[in-house]
């Protein structure tokens, strides 16, 4: 019995953890003081207040807890937060300004080759950069707010920067305003789950050399060039929306060199191109819903082995557009408001195939300008004897069962 | 004035073409809006017959009107009526129709299923544009006594303008696309009415399809307010020009 008591006392005196309070009224009123102070274990408790202290390090396990939402301001000068230990947990401030340089990249919040960390719950206003994993594995962003209101892209830094990183869980962020909402490179194993990234300078998302991630339930909406996925393998695209993503260069999802991929039940709506496809292979395009872009699916000749099916097709003014005549890829049991087949059988398959490249998609990739005559009654007259009688579209671009009704997705 | 215009509406009105092209354009677009739950569709056909049905309708009836009412023309010249009040007052009447036509089988329907920026475009443009073909009727009405060349003149700018003019464009385009030809496109679309219509609704319609790199261009030139304006501008010295150049044959023709 005593040593049971022995045992609970040993545990609890391990378990007890100090808390350190600091705060305009508490008797310690300087973060780096308390952090000092701290041992490894300890919480640190910053009250609201303002703390102007230049760039604080911390170098131990502690967990920084901050109580309605405390600023620290970096004075555009210093990077805010700099985390340098293993599992350290960061909750519930508002980072402010932090400092502008090229070569360093100072941020909010940064993790220097970590693993473990927490960050959540913060407001991260008008920084360079907003968080940024550097060598992290096993860190956990969530429900973080960052805004950034740049307008030049060489000024701005990303909202989430992860680098080199494995296994990171990036959950219900709102990102705006800065130069790519969220960046990965060299990340793998990782997750994005129900973010929110708008009107960044560049992309929402922005994916490169990143292997076996996912993201699913995300938001992109409004970005200069929509979300960039590239030379990755192994991506999972889950339900995400993309949405009013417009300029020339603007795409809701742009695919460079990607293979082994899945895009499963998501929604491209009114960007100028739902998906540009470059260098595609074995990508499965599944159950998405293509509503009023410019161009539905940009897929370009240099695409293989590619599967588009299951997809609705709705009021875009181009479904497919390609540049070439080769075809490796196959599409079928699309809807397509454009079909214009019937269906004596009644078994919900048009009878006869669908070309879904219009000569017009075609006439418009090779020259541009020639966007002035669309919808102009040569064009309709043009388009509809190039359906029947193709000659200048590829004629194996073709769904051979498209469907007679939308999907309900 | 007012009771020339009146005597004229009232002619068109108890002739029963009006009436039958009003039920059509009204059965048209009912029916297509109708067709799907989203308004496409309908704003498509709408499109088609401003772009083709409207022209056609407008100069054809309207150059046919006024040969048929030569004899009341001379009636009417044979009274103290200055000429210029007389065949301003015979292009009111009939614009007026047109527009009435236009308007109840057509515009209806659109503010009914699309009361947005793109319905409210289609409707101002769709007016414009009857207006653009009677006025050019009253010219190729003037040019000839001859009623078949007349007609014949007709038709052939009708085709000229929705057909033939988006042929040379397009072939100018594939000739010249290896030089910077965007601005100058832009241009030349000034010179058809059906074209620059068609671009004013493209921009409201395809919305996302025209931010794209030519799409950004045209934007620049037509979207904005002042390129609004001027391309307004261009339609409605659509109507002037033929108009006033038929003017002023009229006031100096030996009848």
């Amino acid at each position: 019995m005593k040593i049971v008591l022995y045992i609970c006392l040993l545990f609890s005196s391990l378990l007890y953890a100090n808390v350190i309070e600091v705060g305009p009224t508490k008797p310690i009123k300087s973060i780096k003081k308390a952090i000092s102070l701290a041992k490894v274990g300890d919480t640190i408790m910053v009250h609201q207040g303002l703390y102007k202290e230049g760039n604080i390090i911390i170098n131990k396990k502690i967990v920084f807890l901050g109580k309605n939402l405390p600023v620290l301001d970096g004075q555009k000068k210093y990077e805010v937060l700099s985390i340098k230990a293993d599992s350290v947990v960061v909750d519930g401030f508002k980072v402010i300004k932090s400092g502008y340089a090229t070569l360093e990249d100072p941020c909010g919040i940064k993790v220097y080759n970590r693993n473990d960390v927490v960050i959540q719950n913060n407001v991260l206003d008008d920084n360079f950069f907003g968080i940024y994993i550097q060598n992290g594995r096993r860190c956990i962003i969530k429900n973080n707010r960052l805004v950034a209101y740049g307008t030049e892209e060489q000024k701005l830094g990303n909202g989430i920067h992860c680098w080199k990183s494995d296994s990171l869980q990036i959950i219900g962020n709102t990102i705006s305003g800065h130069r790519d909402g969220i960046y990965f490179e060299f990340v793998t194993n990782s997750i994005i789950w129900r973010n929110i990234s708008t009107r960044n300078i560049r992309y929402g998302l922005h994916f490169m050399f990143s292997n076996d991630d996912a993201y699913i339930s995300n938001i992109f909406k409004n970005n200069g060039a929509g979300v960039a996925v590239m030379f990755t393998k192994n991506v999972k695209m889950f339900n995400n929306f993309f949405e009013e993503n417009w300029g020339d260069a603007a795409y809701g999802l742009f695919l460079k060199e990607i293979s082994d991929s899945y895009i499963i039940g998501n929604k491209f709506s009114k960007n100028t191109s739902g998906i540009h496809m470059e260098g595609t292979n074995r990508i499965q395009v599944e159950k998405n819903v293509f509503e009023a872009n410019g161009w539905g699916m940009k897929i370009l000749a240099s695409c293989s082995d590619n599967v588009i099916k299951n997809n609705n097709f709705l009021g875009n003014t181009f479904d497919i557009s390609t540049n070439g005549s080769l075809v490796l890829n196959t599409f079928n049991n699309n809807y397509w408001d454009k079909y214009e087949g019937y269906d004596l059988d009644k078994n919900g398959v048009g009878d006869v195939p669908f070309h879904p490249l219009s000569l017009f998609a075609v006439l418009t990739e090779t020259n541009p300008s020639a966007m002035l005559l669309f919808r102009s009654f040569m064009i309709t007259l043009l388009d509809k004897s190039e359906k029947i009688l193709p000659s200048i579209t590829p004629d194996n671009f073709i769904d051979n069962s498209p469907l007679m009704h939308s999907l309900a997705l | 004035m007012n009771r020339i215009i009146r005597i004229i509406f009232l002619d068109i009105l108890k002739n029963k073409i009006i009436l039958a092209y009003t039920i059509i354009l009204g059965i048209l677009s009912w029916s297509s809006f109708g067709l799907e739950d989203n308004s496409a569709k309908g704003l498509l056909t709408i499109l088609n017959i401003i772009l083709f049905t409207v022209p056609l309708v407008s100069i054809l009836f309207a150059t046919i009107y006024l040969y048929n009412s030569s004899e009341f023309i001379e009636l009417l010249l044979s009274q103290p009526i200055k000429r210029k009040k007389i065949w301003l007052s015979l292009f009111l009447g009939l614009s007026l129709s047109m527009i009435l036509a236009f308007f109840i089988g057509a515009g209806i329907p659109l503010l009914v299923y699309s009361a947005d920026s793109v319905g409210l475009m289609m409707l101002v443009v769709g007016c414009l544009i009857s207006l653009v073909f009677v006025a050019l009727a009253f010219l190729s009405s003037i040019l000839t006594r001859d009623k078949s060349k007349g007609i014949g003149i007709a038709i052939m700018s009708w085709l000229y303008f929705a057909l033939l003019f988006d042929g040379i464009v397009l072939f100018l385009l594939f000739q010249f696309s290896d030089y910077p030809i965007e601005k100058a496109m832009v241009a030349v679309t000034a010179l058809s009415p059906i074209d620059l219509a068609r671009i004013q609704i493209l921009l409201q319609l395809d919305a996302s399809a025209m931010m794209g790199y030519t799409g950004a261009i045209f934007k620049n030139s037509f979207g904005t307010s002042l390129g609004l304006l001027i391309s307004f501008l261009l339609l409605c010295s659509w109507v002037i020009i033929p108009f006033f150049i038929s003017l002023i044959k009229f006031k100096n023709k030996d009848l």
